[in-house]
């Protein structure tokens, strides 16, 4: 499958410890910002219900969900428990002349 | 006009219908509150969690001492009645702020917070986290959510009951009747996923382990007093959980999907605000449940001027509440309107 950088936001973009939302195509991404330098980007809805992430709380590492407080690694995706069971899928990320840039799958045409 | 039975079970007609009307895991209504405010908001602190645990701990225990030595004597009634109630009334919203997840940031203290708290209040506690998320998805939806505690047509027999856990341990009893022949109720595989039963299935034996360990003690001692500290409180204990519970949605809107119009915020003193950990900001944690419970009354003040207005006291909700339920005795459509004066400045989630 092919994938394309796509350019998110500049590194600024983000606050230390928080995520945004991020559409590209069909697709819907959180990406998110660790600490100073850490960028991090996952799919951006929920996987029990379909919510937004980036209306979250962004804590130690961990996204959780607005609506049922379901919490997942924001580096790896994998769901930390009820009512999260599916892991959240994860893309590449990299910084660039102080734009993040995201791997994405292209879409189908 | 008709006071048939409605049917509030999860998995009879009304849950088809609910779906057909596109009740089930909908958008729902949400006041607008700037991120930096929520980031603040939504922000963990371990120190009111703990210290109001430990309070709580220390008030239970220390109770319970002066229960046990006035064994026999009058001074027993209030003794209990205030070791029960810290047991079987403020473990519930320990409960539930443990099983969000929100009240602090220690993984370790929130699970074995919300398990002891479970067990105080008998809830078993994997498949009532199941429960609880379907509250908030489909709040005070008929024929989706588990948790309506206040059917229509009144019926005050049950509510009565209910001062006394009757209706509830009998339901939580025929669950865990399941679990220890190692199934899961039907009404709970409607919101439980598979990979859950296991565990359900075992924190339900291990309830009912601890329960036939009581009362086998009280057998062999010929006394009803172990069960008078563990186990009946529960059921003795649990009038003010009904109290504070009913405040929430009773006499409300069902199938709507604004918390404003389901849900109540009532003011309340300092000292229930603490037995029932701000539980009383209602509308506000529906809306945001990623806001723990020590930040829901700065919360409150980030989104008041797009809610309702707010009952005074609990006296105040009552005066609503009751006459209200004695008209849904008769009419079951009929319901308090909370419509919004300006509901136009949020947005759906």
């Amino acid at each position: 499958m092919s994938t394309e950088w796509v350019d998110v936001c500049g590194a600024d973009g983000i606050d230390v410890d928080d995520v945004i939302r991020f559409d590209h195509g069909t697709r819907t991404l959180a990406v998110y910002r660790l600490g100073k330098d850490r960028y991090c980007a996952t799919d951006g809805r929920c996987t029990h219900a379909g919510v937004h992430l980036a209306d979250g709380f962004v804590n130690n590492g961990i996204i959780e969900c607005p609506k049922h407080n379901g919490r997942f690694d924001i580096c790896s995706g994998a769901a930390q428990g009820v009512p999260v069971t599916v892991n959240l899928r994860t893309y590449p990320v990299r910084v660039e002349q102080g734009r993040v840039l995201v791997e994405i799958p292209a879409d189908p045409k | 006009m008709s006071t048939a039975v409605r049917d509030y079970s999860i998995i009879g007609p009304e849950s088809q219908r609910a779906k057909d009307a596109g009740l089930v895991s909908a958008d729902w209504y949400r006041c607008e509150v700037p991120r930096e405010t929520m980031k603040a908001l939504m922000k963990r602190r371990n120190g009111p969690a703990v210290r109001d645990t430990i309070i709580w701990l220390v008030l239970l225990g220390v109770s319970g001492w002066l229960a046990y030595l006035s064994w026999g004597t009058w001074w027993m009634i209030p003794a209990f009645l205030v070791y029960g109630t810290l047991y079987g009334s403020v473990s519930d919203s320990r409960w539930h702020e443990f099983g969000h997840g929100t009240a602090s940031n220690s993984k370790w203290f929130t699970t074995v917070v919300y398990h002891f708290a479970s067990f105080l209040d008998f809830r078993e506690a994997e498949s009532w986290r199941w429960s609880h998320v379907r509250h908030h998805s489909d709040t005070i939806i008929v024929g989706s959510d588990p948790e309506i505690a206040v059917p229509r047509p009144t019926s005050w027999i049950a509510h009565l009951a209910e001062f006394f856990a009757i209706r509830s341990v009998w339901a939580e009893s025929k669950k865990i009747g399941y679990n220890i022949v190692g199934k899961v109720s039907p009404t709970v595989r409607d919101y439980m996923p598979e990979s859950s039963y296991r565990r359900s299935i075992w924190t339900g034996r291990v309830y009912a382990l601890i329960i036939a360990g009581v009362v086998a003690w009280c057998i062999a001692i010929q006394s009803v007093m172990p069960a008078m500290f563990i186990g009946l409180p529960t059921m003795y204990g649990r009038w003010l959980l009904v109290v504070y519970g009913l405040t929430q949605h009773a006499g409300l809107a069902e199938n709507v999907l604004d918390h404003r119009l389901n849900t109540r915020t009532v003011r309340m003193n300092v000292v229930n605000r603490f037995l029932y950990s701000n539980m009383n900001y209602h509308i506000e944690h529906h809306m945001f449940p990623t806001v723990p419970y020590y930040s829901l009354p700065a919360l409150h003040e980030a989104v008041k001027n797009d809610m309702p207005s707010v009952y005074p006291g609990i006296a105040a909700a009552y005066r609503e509440i009751i006459p209200a339920l004695r008209r849904q005795m008769k009419d079951p459509t009929y319901f308090i309107d909370r419509s919004m004066h300006n509901a136009t400045s949020g947005s759906a989630s």
